[in-house]
């Protein structure tokens, strides 16, 4: 069954189309790459499903609710459901690791709540056990601004996680990261996938990352989506179709 | 190729002519200087051959007598009161500034129409100077300790919205964006995500504000008859200019006795 259906999604800045006609569908659970050169709208797809940016027109049905048609608590459900993860983590960095991965919990409070930041004991229980899954337990209580780059986007697969959500959107996870800390990073998000059954949608620009870990690839030229496939299917043809000929070169040397 | 060498002989001809514009507009510059030195009848090297009589002057008529120091006490007592007036001028203009500038930050306001208004008092407030926001409340007041509080306040908020503004722009746009994805209200937005990124920040330019303001505050208070200023003016119409210079020692020390206070407490947040 499907927990997420674009269809026919189009996004306008102004007169430049980032979004042309978009339409696919991700399974629960499934681990779906999205490729493309810069510029192609990537980034504008992964935001127009949890609505950060309007789209201009079509249908985003997730989890059988057209996300465009929400508004006001019913939308901050919607996005408590949707975790995301950001290329430059987005934290507030001055705030201690324990007070970051809580926020994953802001959709679920009311506004007073949530404004002086009190939490329950089951949810303070639930952040201390994703932070020593996240291997973080050290540094619980240390501020975010003292971490490596590595750490501090475990942080944001933490609070992502917290939320409980069915589904992770990633923004170029790893593309501020050393290779390494990002195979740290890919393995986690494969083990949330495999272990907890949360779907994962995540922007890449490295095409041989996206072929070692998705099950699923979308390739995105120019704002159209020109190949939804698996990874075996993602041949010199389909590369250079998506990255144009000179770029594509250089992928597959 | 071709369009390469075109595009360096651009860049070329586009350094020339702004290195030529920066040259027109000195030789503009000190036209206008001597122009306004003819025209006011100012002669430089007079300035510069007084100086030695000046000296001698100041060291006979500002060194403070024994007189002027029994008023200590007194000079005193004015100068923290002008202290805490720059004090309560900064922080209360700082709590009105706050959501100002939360209206103002296209980081924390979506509303286009919102934005632009609060931006563009904020600018209104701070363009205006000081010493004319104290003769506005000069002739609405009259010379009273009010009327030099509300001047010092609104020049401060103009400043303090201006530089919330950009703190906000600044460094609170990536947290807004993850608490909005993660389901956060507005008031979870601002409490959780806003305020403790630019805290440290804002804190930094209240302090310089009270900074500022003591400085101020005794330009205004010669205006607006309050606090030190109003001393001093006293003693110098009076023509006791031993214990107008100790007014203006005091002054002096105490700002900066406060600048060195607020470079600790600056280190100390951030
Ligand atoms: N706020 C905006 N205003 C106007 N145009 C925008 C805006 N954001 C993106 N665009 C345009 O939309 C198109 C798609 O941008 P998008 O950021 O989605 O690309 P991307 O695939 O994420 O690129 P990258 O790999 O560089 O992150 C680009 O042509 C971009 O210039
Ligand atoms: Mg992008």
């Amino acid at each position: 069954m499907a927990l997420l259906e674009v269809t026919s999604l189009t996004k306008y800045y102004g007169d430049t189309a980032a979004l042309r006609d978009i339409s696919f569908e991700v399974k629960k659970g499934e681990f779906v790459a999205v490729i493309g050169p810069s510029g192609s709208g990537k980034t504008t797809l992964i935001r127009c499903i949890n609505r950060l940016i309007p789209a201009s027109d079509g249908k985003i049905i997730f989890d059988k609710e057209n996300i465009l048609n929400l508004r006001g608590n019913a939308l901050r459900k919607a996005r408590a459901k949707i975790g995301m993860i950001f290329q430059h983590y987005n934290l507030v960095e001055r705030l201690s690791v324990i007070e970051n991965v809580l926020h994953g919990r802001l959709g679920y409070k009311s506004s007073l709540e949530g404004m002086f930041g009190v939490y329950s004991e089951e949810e303070k229980e639930k952040a201390f056990n994703i932070i020593t899954l996240l291997g973080l337990d050290d540094y619980v209580y240390r501020r975010c601004d003292q971490l490596s780059g590595g750490q501090m986007q475990r942080v944001g697969i933490a609070r992502a996680l917290v939320q409980d959500p069915r589904m992770i959107l990633c923004d170029e996870p790893i593309s501020s990261l050393d290779p390494s800390s990002s195979k740290v990073i890919m393995d986690y998000l494969k083990k949330i996938q495999k272990e907890f059954g949360i779907t994962v949608v995540v922007n890449l620009h490295q095409v041989d990352v996206a072929k070692k870990y998705a099950q699923r690839i979308l390739g995105f030229n120019g704002g159209s989506l020109v190949f939804d496939d698996e990874p075996g299917e993602l041949s010199k043809k389909q590369i250079y179709k998506i990255y144009g000929t000179e770029a594509g070169e250089l992928i597959i040397d | 190729m071709n369009s390469l060498l075109t595009n360096s002989e651009g860049a070329g001809t586009y350094l020339k002519s702004k290195r030529i514009r920066l040259f027109l507009f000195f030789v503009g510059l000190f036209a206008a200087a001597a122009l306004s030195m003819a025209a006011t009848n100012y002669h430089i090297e007079d300035s510069f051959t007084a100086i030695p009589k000046v000296i001698v002057w100041m060291a006979r008529n500002l060194v403070p007598d024994g007189k002027s120091l029994t008023r200590l006490p007194k000079i005193l007592d004015k100068l923290f009161e002008t202290v805490l007036m720059s004090v309560a001028a900064s922080v209360s203009a700082a709590a009105l500034s706050f959501p100002v500038a939360l209206a103002g930050s296209a980081t924390s306001c979506k509303q286009r129409w919102l934005m632009y208004s609060a931006r563009g008092v904020a600018s209104f407030f701070r363009n205006i100077p000081i010493v004319a926001w104290a003769m506005i409340f000069l002739l609405t007041f009259g010379q009273s300790p009010f009327t030099g509080y509300v001047a010092l306040f609104f020049a401060s908020f103009g400043f303090l919205a201006r530089a919330f503004i950009e703190a906000i722009d600044e460094t609170a746009a990536a947290p807004v964006e993850a608490l909005r994805a993660a389901g956060g209200s507005y008031g979870h937005i601002i409490f959780q995500g806003v305020l403790p990124s630019v805290l440290p920040q804002m804190v930094s330019w209240v302090l310089y504000m009270i900074e500022t303001n003591i400085r101020s505050a005794a330009l205004v208070g010669l205006l607006t008859g309050s606090g030190i200023g109003f001393t001093f003016s006293i003693y110098y119409k009076s023509l006791q200019y031993q214990s107008a210079s100790l007014v203006v020692i005091t002054i002096v020390a105490v700002v900066l006795v406060i600048e060195a206070v607020s470079n600790k407490l600056r280190r100390l947040i951030l």
